[in-house]
């Protein structure tokens, strides 16, 4: 089971959520997916599409402005 | 109906195409297939190199608007409709030229990018791709 590490600092719409899909195409099952960005918007969203595709969020943490989610495929 | 997006990309004007390849990308990245479909002016935007030629649908001013918003777009980290189009088609959308504009407008399948057209079609294939669409667009 890998850790997959997707940067999408800086990225604005709809590039992190894009990025996030690309990433989970590529994981294998129980690979672990971690995007790190500060876009507000996909924060709340990188969850929704997770939600779409059946993957569990494992954590959301933020610090000054950068988040940190993993999503588990 | 299914997860599927559908969109007529009517218009060639760059906010345009914009709208259209985001919501496109986004249903894509949310699990969703997507078709588009290129009809007139719209068509225009797969002439080879036309991908980014568009003007600005409003305060175009010759051109001088366009800049400036690109310059806005570039300084707001924004991708450009290359990006955003390669994203697409890595995420397996699907994109249909019409046929009637190719004629209407002189255009052969070479002077289209060809390697990004999934399909050749007129008003029966979009049907086809609508009816099973839970979201259709007209761009």
């Amino acid at each position: 089971m890998a850790e997959i590490y997707v940067d999408v600092r800086g990225e604005t719409c709809p590039v992190p959520l894009v990025e996030m899909r690309k990433a989970v195409r590529k994981a294998q099952p129980g690979d672990v997916i971690e995007i790190t960005g500060n876009n507000a918007a996909s924060k709340k969203e990188i969850p929704m599409a997770a939600d779409a595709l059946s993957l569990a969020v494992i954590s959301t943490e933020e610090q000054d402005g950068i988040w940190i989610i993993k999503i588990k495929k | 109906m299914s997860d599927k997006t559908t969109i007529i990309v009517q218009s060639g004007d760059m906010d345009k195409l914009y709208s259209a390849l985001i919501v496109s990308n986004g249903s894509l990245a949310m699990g969703m297939e997507v078709s588009l479909y290129f009809t007139f002016w719209g068509l225009l935007r797969l002439k080879k190199g036309g991908l980014e030629k568009g003007p600005l649908s409003k305060m175009h001013f010759l051109g001088l608007g366009k800049k400036m918003m690109l310059g806005r777009m570039k300084k707001n980290n924004v991708a450009s409709l290359e990006r955003l189009m390669a994203d697409f088609k890595e995420l397996g959308g699907k994109i249909i030229a019409c046929e009637m504009t190719m004629d209407i407008m002189g255009l052969k399948r070479s002077d289209l990018i060809e390697d990004i057209i999934d399909d050749y079609g007129a008003v029966g294939t979009y049907i086809q791709e609508a009816r099973q669409s839970a979201i259709t667009l007209f761009i």
